[in-house]
C-alpha cells in the first residue's frame, strides 16, 4: 500500500494524485497572505498617522484597536471577526431593506486578517515615523513642501528602511496565521492538505508536504525581503 | 447579551481555564528548557549541532503552528498504533489523548522561538563579564551555570515576557484536536446555546486577565535583578 511509487502518485498534480489540490490550496494562502498584507499596510499608514496626528478621540479608538487585537488570541479574533462581519453586514442590509448576501470566503479571509494585520502594522508605522530624523521632515517644511507632499516624497521613502524588519516579520506572521483560516472553513493550504489527508489516509506524507510548502514560502520571502531591504537601504551609509 | 449560560456552564469553563493554563505551563516550562540547549547548540556547539539546531528552528518557525500540530496528532498520531506492543504499553492512555500532542507541539514550537531569543541574549553578555570569571578560574561549566546562562536570561527577560503572551495566544488551536481547553468550552456553548458573541467575550476577557497577570508577573521579576545599562 505504502510503496514509494505509491506515494509519489498521491502527490501528482494530476487528479489520482492531490498534488494539485495542495498547490491550489498554497495559491490561496499566498492570495490571502498577500490581499490581507496590503489592507495591513493601508491600515497600519493611516493608523499611525492617525496615532501621531490625530485628536483624543482618535487616539483613544486607535489605542483600544491596537490593544485589543494584540492581546486577543488569533483564533478568538479571527472567529469572531469572522462571524460578526459577516452578521453585522447582512443585519445593516436588512435594516437598509436589501437582501442577505453569502459573503465570499476569500473576501471575508483577507477583510479578517487584514484588520489583524493592520493592529501590529500601525506600531511598526508609529515607531519607524518616530525614527526619522526631525532634520529631514523640518527641511522639507523649510523648502515650502504641504504636508501631502512632505508625506509621500520624504517621510514613505525614509520610514521603510525602519519599518522594514517589523514588516518581514509580519509577512511571515501572516503567512503562517492564514492558516487559521482553515478553522473558518475556507479552503487554504491547511484546509487542502486536512482533506487530502483524511480522504487518502495518508496523514504524515500530506502535512509533511504542506509543512514543506509553507517552509518553501517563508524561504522564499526571506531572500525577497533582503533584497528590498538592500534596495531601500541604497545610499545609506552601512555600519560594520 | 444573554450571559445566563455561565451558570450552567461554570463547571466546564472552570475544567477549560484549568487545561489552557496547564497547555501554557507545560509547553513554556519544557520549552524553555530545550531553547536553552538549542541556543547552546548554535552557540558553543560543534559544527553538526549547529546545523542541526539552525535548521529545527528554521523548519519550526518556517511553517504554522497549526500545521505542526495536525502533523504531531494526525500524522505521527496514525502511524504510533502500527509500533508493536505499544498499545498495550501504560503510555497508551496518554497517546491517545489531544491534550499530549497539543502539548508536545506547544513545547518544541515555543523552544524554537525561544532558542532564537536566548541566541541573541547569550551573545549579548558583554565579553569582560566572561573573562571576569574565566580569571576567577572557573571551569566552563561552572561560567555557564553561574554567569553566562544567568546573565543571558536576565538580558532577554523582557522579551520571553513577549513569548510567553504569544505562546498564550497560540494554544486555542489546541481545540482542533479534541482538547477541551477554554476556547473548546466557548465552542460548545455556542453550539448548545447558538450564542455566537457572549461565549467568545467571556474567554477574550479570561486571555486578556491572563495577558495581564503574566505582563505583571515578568515586571516583577524584572524588578527583582537590578540591571545596571
Amino acid at each position: 500500500m505504502s510503496s514509494s511509487q505509491s506515494l509519489l502518485e498521491l502527490l501528482s498534480p494530476y487528479p489520482p494524485g492531490w498534488g494539485g489540490v495542495l498547490l491550489a490550496g498554497a495559491l490561496s494562502t499566498v492570495l490571502i497572505s498577500l490581499g490581507a498584507y496590503l489592507v495591513g499596510i493601508a491600515i497600519g499608514l493611516v493608523g499611525a498617522i492617525g496615532k501621531l496626528k490625530g485628536n483624543r478621540p482618535v487616539r483613544f479608538v486607535l489605542d483600544l484597536y491596537t490593544t485589543a487585537v494584540r492581546a486577543i488570541p488569533e483564533l478568538i479574533l479571527i472567529i469572531g471577526l469572522y462571524y460578526a462581519g459577516t452578521d453585522g453586514l447582512n443585519r445593516i442590509l436588512s435594516a437598509l431593506g436589501l437582501p442577505a448576501v453569502e459573503i465570499n470566503g476569500f473576501v471575508a479571509a483577507v477583510a479578517v486578517l487584514g484588520i489583524v494585520q493592520g493592529a501590529y502594522m500601525t506600531e511598526v508605522f508609529r515607531g519607524a515615523i518616530l525614527a526619522i530624523p526631525v532634520g529631514q521632515i523640518e527641511a522639507a517644511a523649510a523648502f515650502g513642501m504641504r504636508p501631502r507632499l512632505r508625506f509621500r516624497r520624504i517621510v514613505l521613502p525614509a520610514l521603510m528602511p525602519n519599518a522594514l524588519p517589523g514588516l518581514a516579520n509580519l509577512w511571515m506572521s501572516v503567512t503562517k496565521d492564514s492558516a487559521l483560516i482553515a478553522v473558518v472553513g475556507y479552503q487554504e493550504l491547511a484546509l487542502a492538505t486536512r482533506i487530502a489527508a483524511g480522504n487518502t489516509k495518508h496523514y504524515f506524507l500530506f502535512f509533511l508536504a504542506s509543512a514543506a510548502l509553507y517552509l518553501a514560502i517563508t524561504l522564499i520571502s526571506n531572500v525577497a525581503f533582503a533584497a528590498l531591504e538592500s534596495r531601500l537601504r541604497r545610499g545609506q551609509p552601512t555600519t560594520a | 447579551m444573554d450571559f445566563s449560560w455561565i451558570f450552567s456552564y461554570w463547571p466546564l469553563l472552570a475544567a477549560g481555564a484549568v487545561q489552557t493554563v496547564l497547555l501554557l505551563v507545560i509547553s513554556v516550562g519544557f520549552g524553555f528548557i530545550l531553547a536553552i540547549g538549542l541556543a547552546l547548540a548554535q552557540v558553543i556547539g560543534p559544527r553538526w549541532l549547529k546545523l542541526f539546531a539552525r535548521g529545527y528552528c528554521t523548519c519550526l518557525r518556517g511553517t504554522p503552528l497549526l500545521i505542526q500540530l495536525w502533523l504531531l496528532y494526525y500524522g505521527v498520531g496514525s502511524l504510533l498504533p502500527m509500533i508493536p506492543g505499544l498499545r498495550a504499553s501504560l503510555l497508551w492512555p496518554l497517546l491517545r489523548e489531544g491534550f499530549f500532542f497539543a502539548a508536545v507541539s506547544f513545547t518544541l514550537n515555543y523552544a524554537a522561538y525561544e532558542a532564537e531569543v536566548l541566541r541573541g541574549a547569550l551573545l549579548a553578555v558583554p565579553k569582560g563579564e566572561l573573562e571576569a570569571g574565566r580569571s576567577f578560574g572557573m571551569s566552563s561549566s561552572t561560567l555557564l551555570r553561574r554567569i553566562w546562562l544567568p546573565r543571558a536570561i536576565r538580558i532577554a527577560l523582557p522579551t520571553i515576557a513577549g513569548e510567553v503572551v504569544l505562546q498564550l495566544k497560540a494554544t486555542p488551536l489546541a481545540f482542533t484536536v479534541t482538547v477541551m481547553d477554554l476556547y473548546a468550552v466557548a465552542y460548545k456553548v455556542r453550539q448548545d446555546t447558538l450564542l455566537v458573541y457572549e461565549p467568545l467575550m467571556v474567554v477574550t476577557v479570561f486571555y486578556v486577565c491572563l495577558t495581564l497577570i503574566i505582563t505583571r508577573a515578568f515586571k516583577v521579576v524584572e524588578a527583582q535583578v537590578p540591571v545596571r545599562r
